[in-house]
């Protein structure tokens, strides 16, 4: 049965969807504007007999999140803005060894130590490349709170169903914000788990191999009898170093086709309004909300805008874009940078539309006046 | 190697990649020879290592073994022994990767006192890179990084340990191996953060750096240089200078901290 509406803030609905999707392990070190979430959890896991701990650092919380994983439990990080630099390398570890986990970051202006306590979209670019080296990531990123909650449940889903560290990026103002939230009958709620070795079909288990030809190796944990190696080295299908070109590429080339011939399950997108279109806003967290709000003053005067509200962010949704209507002459991508995911659109549109940002990098959020100003620029001037 | 000791070895990926005169063989060998002695449940053993030519050793060993990024194993082995706390967490990590990237790590399990047995192999200088200094480089010796001689002042790790809430802390050497094994059996057994430091030999960057002769040469100078706990006591500073002080330094009993985390499950569920 679902709870009764609540009051809740973003960052809690974090902590209650990590739970529901059976978060049972918690490391993190404290960074404005994502403290609530550590807090929470510190209540909230142990009654559910899960474990927080509060760790020395950021990259040792993300160390403590990989170990925790391996030994078998769902786990999670937050951080913000000079929190998710420091976790960059243990990252790339997780991408490699293909440890299931989820890493929130609720963004704050930056560089440095930047605009702590202010809403910012400056991450897009560092949560797709990060850490070093070729390697996936998924990234969803919420407009409302309620949908943080959704979200939170289904990258904990993706990080399990195909073994890579899933990204949720949020912004100070939804982590923040307070809404009225009815969470889902958890019984209700698809709960995926990591695939897991069938002992009666393998007589000798690899931990890196692709017994089943979808990219994805089955994992075992550790103690539960089959020993086997982890490392952060190129490594073969037996989990032990290689420096052969083929096996590098083997498996580089795996880690990628995993999440890129998966894609059409794990981007995610709305559109609103888009079928008539002349002018279509693509945006996402915070931002989105202006935006949708804008295009619903801008219909009633009868301006064809529409909003593509992306919700996964990477693997950049190219399919958002070949499906936009032939009306569409005009894109407009509003962020809280000074132009990042306006680089992925660019590419996926090829030159079919005219194309401008809207950036604000004074850490305010963008309003639904800037919107409306912005939309109704580029129709006199395109 | 004795027959019965194979199974403690994914003997396929032997020959290990460690120097002729390394002391980091010897190191492993007295850690499985104390896992032997002390019938320990090997699928119940988890090894994790951070980077250097110390941390290899987690690929040589027929256990769950996880081999980290630099300084950070026991960060992993923290996630590891809080999610399951009746697995042997075993980190193997190098005077660099321990005292230097690692640093902060090692400190903060020390005070949680967390059921982790860490060994550290001092070999007193970085040897996967060939040869820069070490927090544990005494001063004034040579380094690839140091051509006019050390001014970093090294650390005294067991001391570091001690003052930082570990509660058994020990130093061993390569050459004294019967004792390492002993050493090593009671930081297994112990309850909390124990830590085993043990001084090994790197006669390719180290001791030709500093002239100090064959790998044999290097062995004999552990011999004549190693002082018992007990001995050094009655010992002035002057005295005690330019020797390896051996044995246990510290044997405590501390609240462990994933015993108290289960009391705050009991706590958070009411039942307490």
């Amino acid at each position: 049965m679902s709870s009764s509406p609540r009051l809740m803030q973003g960052n809690e609905a974090c902590v209650e969807g990590a739970i529901a999707a059976g978060m049972r392990f918690y490391a993190g070190y404290p960074i404005t504007p994502s403290t609530e979430i550590a807090e929470i959890a510190s209540e909230k896991l142990p009654k559910v007999g899960g474990k927080f701990v509060q760790m020395e650092d950021e990259i040792g919380s993300m160390g403590a999140v990989i170990g925790a994983s391996l030994a078998g439990l769902k786990a999670m990080t937050a951080t913000s803005g000079p929190g998710f630099s420091l976790k960059q390398e243990n990252i790339g570890f997780a991408c490699l060894a293909e440890v299931p986990c989820v890493i929130v970051n609720v963004q704050r202006g930056g560089p440095s130590t930047g605009q702590p306590t202010l809403p910012a979209q400056g991450d897009v670019m560092q949560a797709r490349w990060g850490t070093h080296g070729d390697h996936p990531i998924i990234v969803l990123s919420p407009s409302y709170v309620g949908e943080v909650f959704d979200l939170t449940v289904r990258a904990f889903n993706l990080s399990e169903k195909y073994r890579v560290p899933c990204i949720l990026l949020m912004d100070e103002v939804v982590g923040h914000l307070r809404e009225k939230v009815q969470l889902p009958d958890p019984a209700t709620l698809e709960i995926i788990n990591r695939k897991k070795p069938d002992l009666s079909k393998i007589s000798h288990y690899n931990p890196y191999e692709d017994y089943d030809g979808d990219g994805i190796p089955p994992m075992a944990n550790f103690g539960e009898g089959i020993p086997f190696h982890v490392t952060g080295l190129i490594h073969d299908t037996t989990g032990f170093p290689s420096t052969k070109p083929e096996v590098t590429e083997a498996l580089i080339g795996r880690l990628m086709r995993k999440i890129y011939n998966n894609i059409d399950d794990i981007i995610d997108f709305e559109k609103y309004f888009t079928d008539d279109a002349e002018t279509v806003i693509v945006s996402f967290g915070s931002p989105a909300r202006s935006a949708i709000r804008a295009v619903k003053i801008l219909r009633n005067e009868g301006v064809k805008v529409g909003l593509l509200r992306l919700k996964t962010i990477w693997p950049f949704p190219r399919k958002a874009f070949r499906e936009l209507p032939s009306t569409v002459r005009n894109i407009i991508v509003a962020e809280m940078n000074y132009g990042q995911l306006i680089e992925p659109v660019e590419a996926a549109c090829a030159g079919k539309f005219n194309i401008f940002g809207l950036n604000k990098f004074n850490c305010e959020l963008i309003s639904p006046d800037e919107v409306i100003a912005k939309v109704r620029e580029v129709n006199k001037n395109a | 190697m004795r027959k019965s000791l194979e199974r403690y070895f994914r003997t396929d990926k032997l020959p290990h990649i460690w120097c002729p005169g390394c002391g980091n063989g010897i190191i492993t060998g007295a850690l499985v020879r104390a896992i032997d002695n002390l019938k320990l449940d090997q699928d119940k053993i988890c090894v994790v290592s951070g980077i250097g030519c110390s941390s290899r050793a987690t690929g040589y060993l027929n256990f769950n073994t996880l081999h980290t990024t630099h300084g950070r194993a026991l960060a992993f082995a923290t996630g590891i022994k809080m999610a399951r706390p009746d697995l042997k967490v075993i980190v193997l990590t190098g005077d660099g990767d321990c005292a230097a990237i690692g640093g902060n790590h090692f400190i903060h399990a020390c005070r949680r006192n967390i059921d982790i047995t860490t060994i550290i192999f001092n070999n007193s200088i970085y040897g996967m890179t060939s040869g820069q200094y070490s927090p544990l480089t005494p001063v004034g010796a040579y380094a690839t990084t140091a051509p006019y001689g050390n001014i970093d002042r090294n650390f005294d790790l067991c001391k570091l340990a001690e003052a930082a809430g570990a509660t058994y802390v020990a130093r061993g050497t390569v050459y004294h191996v019967p004792q390492l094994i002993k050493l090593i059996e009671k930081a297994l057994l112990h309850k909390g953060f124990s830590v085993v430091e043990t001084i090994s030999t790197c006669p390719t960057y180290f001791g030709r750096k500093n002239k100090l002769g064959s790998a044999v040469k290097m062995m004999e100078m552990l011999r004549d240089n190693a002082v018992s706990v007990k001995a050094a006591e009655k010992m002035s500073k002057e005295e005690l200078s330019g020797k390896i002080v051996i044995g246990e330094f510290t044997n405590v009993e501390a609240p462990e901290y994933t015993e108290e985390y289960m009391k705050i499950i009991k706590r958070a569920q009411g039942e307490e």
